[in-house]
């Protein structure tokens, strides 16, 4: 159980004061300008010390990240960019930490852009997020008038924020894409290599970090790396900012220790399962584009990186999904599939195809209007996206429809074979030509 | 070098190979489709998946990865690549599977049928059956202009003919819109394309979504006969392969060659072929005495040139060769010419300043259009590349776009499709670059490789003759001719025009020029010449037009003598860079029409005056006695730049007018586009604004 005096996050459910000066009064932005001072290697050693794993989805360490730009300036600038594209169905954690503790977020640009020689720092914000830009926005100013951000500031370090909003597309999350986003263009990923680390932004050495993964960043370095190791498990260290939706009973956005089994994570923070433990179902553990899991393997499972890939699905940003015994289990996995098909950018041929095959297959499986050998076949079709893709979201597309199978092949043969035995009585449907 | 092991042989490749590359040199074939080398890499058809060791369990887009970024193995081994795994064949076959999904099932009426890549892909790496039992995905066909027909249901995403139109033709008119299955390639505003070079768009379709217009539903591929040609429409002199299907020229493509052409065409070279079948000379023609043109034989009509030749003196005959003359027929024209006493021949219908007494590298575009891509600063002088050489320009583009190429321009010339500096608008700018007082004049000399492309526009004027010894004299004085590099670039437009100017096809002593014969000749031969006034012809003398089509030459003439295009004879052509190039002939010319030269012979013959040759062999092997360097195909005799220093002590007084393109309408530059139906509605077009489609 995570105390209150190891919380990074004070200020998550904005009952206190926003502003600069209650940032302050909580202890952010205390001895910036003393970190600057310790160096870049020691930053960088200090967040490698921590074992802290980037908080965006795929769990690379953060302080290894940091360590891949060059040494040395050199005739190209180097930038930060900042993933505040928060559109994963289930997560709404950055949106928390933007609307109401942003200082954790600006101060940790500063940090975070001295560690890499970086003096522009770019918060590039999903569309939808108008009221967490106007908060990140005001708190940005608030810096730069208190002399914390702009030239000859007072960390010592010249630094300019900017926010960019986007225009509400999923795939701008990607962090390439989101560079392509950011310079003008049409968000579609970029090839790789060449890395954002060498080519990033307008061609210059960029390094994409999540907005969690930065904010984290100045308490670690206050109270040291060793400290925030000594959370969770080995290779899965920290605090983490948890967002559970679903039919929990108190539904939240908390900060808990990593490593947490799923059983006290939803007693202690959200009052339990809707009608009880034995009405759980499954669960997908991170955010919409991780398998799921059912109920009985998930029970006891710690809530880290390693522990719920050894069940074949992933932390992801730790948005828990849970769904109790009333969901339409294969109707939800056919709304990700639609989901994905619509957030699909057309650039390469598997997502483009791909997940409109998919979908529509679900959708006939929804209703059991499908043959039992579609089953394998479909599982066939998402084993051909995954890994053939430019970006991960044909990976992210091909997960959920792969869990499902995985776990409720049953439930979906049962369809089939309802919907085959009512087949007499079914009034034919007309369906337009698309 | 990189090694690399490719299917367990081990190569050795340059470090900046790609993966596809790199198994190509091995022998292994990667099949893609957005993959192209002239164009941007995309990966995005996922197409030329393979696998490597050592590296993230899934394929590798060969395109897009570099040997170099490959791991070597545990003990710095070279790494592996596996072109014919089960892993390879799997993603391949799955990536097939996803682009025919949604791809229609009309190859029996699409036009790409045969040569199709998709089609020839999925018989190579396909399955044999469709899983996909939904509906499949159709999308509205776009109108992008005359040239580009679109079936938007067959487009596979590719965008390459994105990447044609932004990275080689310069204007970003075509893009991906939309997004996911619901993307759609288009003009944005279903606006006819302005590109002179959209037709490559069509060969670059790997699938029939982009298929010519014109050629539409008219011939497959497999019943046309191929002819490797040269293109004259410009004096760039492209590699052309001309497909017939009985004598009837189909369609006219590009054939691959990296010093003139890459693989590009220009619009009118592709599109032209309609204006082959139209407007003929197919038989000769008498102006009777009530002014009408009557179909004559040929005895009449060589019987008719002898009377007007009757009594007439060398002096008072004149011979003017066309902008599609081949070397053969002036050649032959000459001969007749001088057997009849008479010096009066030009080949310069637009009366520009170049003389070939002063040498080759006085009108040729020395530093070859390979050389454009060394160049790092050019002038352009009163020429508007776009239009007078197409091709020549997208190359300039090219250079323009590897970076360090400055740009100058003398002259209105409108949108080049690059970012050039307007230094001015005429010969003062000139005068000031000569001395010194314009800027440019500096980037030139700081420059390693500076260039100097002097156009007709520039040259075909009053003062013509100073301006070119002007720009010499520009050329010498900022290094443009120096050591092994020779920067003086004359761009010609008329694809007969060098060759004319090597075979001597210029008045000697005190002969008429192009504009004097038509003034004062009492007989005039025009050989296919149709880009002059002849309103003010001699009144009462006598005008003799050997040439293909009725164009102005032929409005003109008293007799008409058909003669063949350049895809109905065996010609030579010497392109702006003086490089000597012969065409095939595909078909045979209509009606009673003949080759040139041979009608030049036969002519000769009744004029007791014949020819020294009776065949075509013979005929070449006299001209190769006197000119050698037209024996050697594809070869470029390269002119002494010392010459370009003698030109500079020219003077002449330099006159005011601004300078302006000698090309005023692309698409109807020539007797034979101006025949083309295509062509006519492509100017149209141009001249009246793209207008957007009807709904």
């Amino acid at each position: 159980m995570l105390q209150d005096k190891d919380r990074i996050f004070t200020n998550i459910y904005g009952i206190h004061d926003k502003s600069l000066k209650g940032a302050m009064s909580r202890g952010h932005w205390d001895g910036t300008k003393a970190l600057v001072e310790k160096g870049r290697d020691w930053i960088i050693n200090e967040m490698k010390a921590s074992g802290l794993r980037g908080r965006g989805g795929a769990g690379f360490p953060t302080g290894l990240k940091w360590s891949f730009m060059p040494k040395e300036v050199g005739e190209r600038p180097h930038y930060l960019v900042v993933n505040a594209d928060e559109s994963e169905p289930g997560t709404c954690k950055d949106r928390d930490i933007m609307r109401h503790d942003p200082h954790t977020l600006i101060e940790g640009c500063l940090l975070a852009s001295f560690a890499m020689n970086a003096h522009v720092a770019y918060i590039y914000i999903r569309g939808e997020y108008i009221r967490e830009r106007y908060a990140l926005q005001a708190a940005i100013d608030e810096c730069y008038d208190a002399g914390l951000l702009g030239k000859n500031n007072k960390c010592g370090w010249d630094m300019d924020v900017y926010v960019h909003h986007g225009a509400g597309a999923y795939i701008c999350g990607e962090e390439t894409a989101l560079l392509e986003s950011l310079e003008g263009k049409k968000g579609q990923p970029r090839l790789k290599p060449p890395f954002p680390a060498n080519v990033g932004l307008y061609g210059c050495p960029t390094t994409v970090n999540n907005v969690e993964s930065i904010a984290v960043a100045p308490t670690i370095l206050r109270r040291g790396g060793g400290w925030f190791a000594s959370f969770g498990k080995e290779n899965n260290t920290g605090t983490k900012l948890f967002c559970v939706s679903g039919h929990v009973n108190q539904p939240a956005t908390f900060e808990e220790e990593m490593s947490v089994p799923f059983k006290e994570l939803i007693d202690r923070h959200c009052g339990g399962i809707r009608g009880g433990w034995d009405n759980l179902l499954c669960v997908i553990p991170g955010g919409s584009s991780v398998p799921l899991v059912p109920a009985e393997q998930i029970i006891d499972c710690p809530m880290d990186f390693d522990s719920l890939r050894a069940l074949q699905s992933g932390l992801g940003t730790a948005a828990v999904i849970v769904m109790d015994k009333s969901t339409d289990i294969v109707k939800a996995i056919a709304r990700l599939a639609y989901f994905y098909k619509h957030e699909s950018c057309g650039q390469c041929t598997p997502c483009r195809e791909g997940t409109g095959w998919m979908w529509r297959v679900m959708e006939r499986m929804v209703a059991g209007n499908a043959q039992k050998r579609e089953i394998d076949m479909l599982l066939d079709v998402t084993k051909q996206i995954e890994g053939h893709t430019i970006c991960a979201l044909g990976d992210a597309a091909a997960w959920p429809i792969q869990g499902l199978i995985r776990h409720f092949r049953p439930e979906i043969e049962r369809r089939i074979d309802e919907f085959s035995r009512n087949a007499h009585q079914a009034q034919p449907v007309m369906v337009a030509a698309e | 070098m990189t090694k690399v092991k490719v299917d367990g042989n081990e190569i050795e490749v340059p470090d900046h190979y790609t993966i596809l590359q790199a198994c190509e040199e091995a022998g292994a074939e990667i099949p893609r489709f957005c993959y192209h080398e002239r164009l941007s890499i995309a990966g995005n058809c996922r197409m030329c998946l393979v696998e490597v060791k050592g590296g993230p369990p899934k394929p590798t887009a060969s395109c897009a990865m570099g040997v170099k970024d490959l791991r070597p193995g545990p003990e710095g081994q070279a790494p592996e690549i596996f072109t014919n795994t089960p892993m390879v064949k799997k993603a391949r076959e799955g990536v097939m599977e996803f682009l025919l999904i949604n791809h229609p099932l009309d190859c029996p009426i699409c036009d790409q049928g045969g040569e199709c890549d998709l089609q020839d892909q999925a018989m190579a790496y396909g399955v044999d059956s469709s899983r996909f039992q939904e509906n499949k995905r159709a999308v509205e066909d776009k109108y992008i202009g005359p040239l580009v027909k679109t079936i938007m249901t067959r487009c596979i995403h590719c965008t390459r003919c994105v990447r044609f139109t932004t990275e080689v033709a310069g204007i970003s008119e075509l893009g991906l819109l939309g997004r996911g299955e619901d993307a759609e390639i288009t003009t944005y505003l279903e606006k006819a394309m302005t590109s002179e070079l959209q037709g490559n768009v069509i060969d670059l379709c790997p699938v029939g979504a982009l298929t010519s217009k014109p050629y539409a539903f008219q011939a497959r591929p497999w019943e046309l006969s191929k002819t490797e040609s040269i293109d004259v429409m410009d004096a760039v002199g492209s590699a052309i392969r001309v497909d017939t299907r009985g004598r009837e020229v189909m369609r006219i493509m590009p054939r691959i060659n990296e010093a003139v052409n890459e693989e590009w065409i220009s619009d009118k070279t592709r599109f032209v072929w309609d204006g082959l079948r139209t407007q003929r000379l197919d038989r000769p023609f008498l102006r009777d005495a009530s002014g009408k043109l009557k179909p004559a034989s040929w005895s009449e009509a060589f019987a008719a040139v002898k009377l007007a030749l009757n009594g007439k003196s060398g002096d008072q005959i004149a011979a003017v060769a066309g902008d599609m003359a081949g070397v053969e027929e002036m050649y032959a024209m000459k001969e007749l010419l001088a057997s009849l006493g008479s010096a009066n021949f030009d080949c310069r219908q637009d009366g520009a300043a170049l003389d070939p007494a002063l040498g080759r590298s006085s009108y040729i575009f020395n530093p070859t259009i390979e050389g454009i891509e060394e160049a790092d600063a050019v002038l352009i002088i009163g020429s508007n590349p776009r239009f007078e050489a197409s091709v020549l320009n997208a190359r300039i583009r090219k250079a323009y776009r590897a970076g360090g190429m400055r740009i100058g321009v003398i002259g209105d010339m409108g949108d080049l499709r690059y970012d050039y500096e307007m230094l001015g608008a005429g010969p003062e700018t000139l005068k000031e670059l000569v001395d010194g007082s314009n800027k440019f004049a500096n980037v030139l000399k700081r420059a390693k490789k500076p260039m100097i492309i002097i156009g007709q526009g520039a040259l075909a004027r009053g003062d013509g003759a100073a301006v070119l010894a002007n720009a010499a004299k520009l050329a010498d004085a900022t290094g443009v001719v120096k050591g092994e590099w020779n920067g003086f670039a004359v761009l010609h437009s008329a694809a007969a025009r060098v060759g004319g100017l090597d075979l001597g096809f210029v008045p000697s002593g005190d002969g008429m020029n192009a504009a004097t014969s038509v003034k004062e000749a009492d007989v005039l031969f025009l050989l296919g010449a149709d880009e002059m006034d002849l309103r003010n012809r001699k009144a009462g003398a006598t005008t003799i037009y050997i040439g293909t089509h009725g164009d102005i030459g032929a409005h003109h003439a008293d007799i008409i003598l058909p003669a063949a295009t350049y895809t109905e004879k065996s010609a030579t052509y010497v392109n702006t860079e003086g490089r000597v190039q012969m065409t095939n002939r595909a078909g045979f010319a209509p009606g009673e029409a003949k080759e040139d030269w041979a009608i030049l012979r036969a002519l000769s013959d009744v004029l007791g005056q014949r020819l020294p040759f009776d065949s075509l062999a013979q005929l070449r092997a006299k001209l190769y006695e006197t000119h050698p360097h037209f024996a050697a195909i594809d070869a470029i005799e390269a002119g002494d730049p010392a010459v370009i220093a003698q030109l500079a002590k020219k003077g002449g007084r330099l006159g005011k007018s601004a300078f302006a393109s000698s090309v005023k309408d692309f698409y109807l530059t020539n007797p034979i586009a101006r025949a083309s139906a295509v062509m006519a509605e492509c100017s149209s077009l141009a001249l009246k604004g793209y207008a957007e489609a009807a709904e």
